[in-house]
């Protein structure tokens, strides 16, 4: 099996705005670091020739939306906080504010399997209404692929 | 094994020198190795590190040490690291990790990280004001940092806040951070410490520069 994650930010401001300069300027070696680490399988790309450019959806204005897929909990853990990634993420909140519900959610899939954005929304839909269960949950509340939890 | 009988096995020198050697290395050590650092014979060094492994302070495997390959390369040789896990031993007994846990989480609820690091970078100059004896490194192992050379920067073999960095890494890495800048502060030196975080090991590099001086 294979861990799915999604999440999703609210800029401060449209992505074009000056505000979110240096974060735009930080998704191509992000991105590239991401495609190196090890464990990662595959990640939604808006345009394969541009790498600044953010995808496009209908879950709302300002979203910034995020969707992966990684061997492991580790795998993914590593890139997250363990990797350069760490220091665009701490710097969040001059680009995108804070929310009380979860923004990020994760569950597994089969190898090979790519869910759409509708499943991927449904399954953020499912831990913001529900809580976290063996079908959509986070790092903190982590489930096992056989439902146990983590 | 409880947590009183793994530091207990600590109690022998050998053994302890062993594991501070071990630990220090951050990656799979031989007996040979190990035996020679510390300066023992291998048949001692073998018996305290497997003393160690069942005691669940290192964790023992089988790797070869050399590139040959096929016949003649040898079988692979035993070697340790340090075992994941952490013991505990407070006597009186005291539980500031629980409250710890408590309190990141009051936190991270009240969207209070930014005032946590003020008040980390705040007690970060308060130890590194009262630490003028001791050298940047020194101050750093003694707070459990295991700080090591790595070209051009030192880096923190050991996160000291490892169960609390589980649960809140980006508040209690952002914590660190600020800790250590408070640390370099207090102590008047220059530099900044900044975030390059690797797996398994502390979150915050120092400048090299620094490390030098303060080695010399």
């Amino acid at each position: 099996m294979h861990l799915a994650q999604f999440n999703v930010a609210h800029m401060r401001a449209p992505v074009d705005d000056p505000l979110l300069t240096e974060f735009v300027a930080a998704l191509e070696p992000v991105n590239t670091l991401a495609d190196a680490a090890p464990g990662f399988v595959w990640r939604a790309i808006a345009n394969p020739d541009d790498p600044e450019e953010t995808i496009t959806h209908e879950f709302g204005d300002h979203l910034l939306i995020n969707y992966s897929i990684w061997e492991s909990r580790e795998t993914l853990w590593n890139f997250v906080y363990r990797s350069a990634h760490l220091a665009i993420l701490q710097r969040r909140r001059e680009w995108f504010h804070r929310v009380a519900e979860p923004y990020t959610v994760m569950w597994w899939v089969r190898e090979g399997e790519i869910p759409s954005f509708k499943e991927a929304w449904h399954r953020l839909t499912l831990l913001r209404e529900q809580g976290p269960s063996p079908d959509a949950f986070t790092f903190k509340e982590f489930y096992e692929p056989n439902g146990d939890r983590g | 094994m409880d947590d009183l009988a793994a530091v207990a096995a600590l109690n022998d020198p050998v053994r302890r020198e062993l594991y501070r050697f071990v630990t220090s290395k951050g990656r799979p050590v031989g007996r040979n190795e190990a035996a020679e650092a510390v300066g023992v014979a291998r048949p001692l060094a073998a018996f305290h590190l497997d003393k160690l492994v069942e005691a669940g302070l290192l964790e023992a495997d089988f790797a070869r040490l050399t590139d040959k390959k096929g016949p003649g390369s040898g079988r692979p040789a035993k070697v340790y690291r340090r075992a994941p896990g952490e013991h505990v031993v407070s006597v009186p007994p005291r539980d500031y990790r629980t409250l710890a846990l408590v309190l990141a989480e009051v936190v991270d609820l009240l969207g209070g990280d930014e005032v946590a690091e003020k008040a980390a970078h705040r007690i970060g100059a308060r130890l590194g004001a009262e630490s003028a004896a001791t050298s940047l490194p020194g101050l750093l192992a003694e707070r459990g940092y295991e700080p090591y050379d790595d070209d051009g920067v030192l880096r923190l073999r050991n996160c000291p806040f490892h169960v609390l960095a589980e649960e809140q890494p980006l508040l209690v890495c952002s914590m660190n951070l600020s800790l250590c800048r408070g640390l370099l502060e207090g102590r008047g030196e220059p530099g900044a410490p900044r975030l390059d975080p690797l797996p398994g090991e502390c979150c915050v590099v120092f400048p090299q520069e620094i490390s030098k001086t303060n080695q010399s």
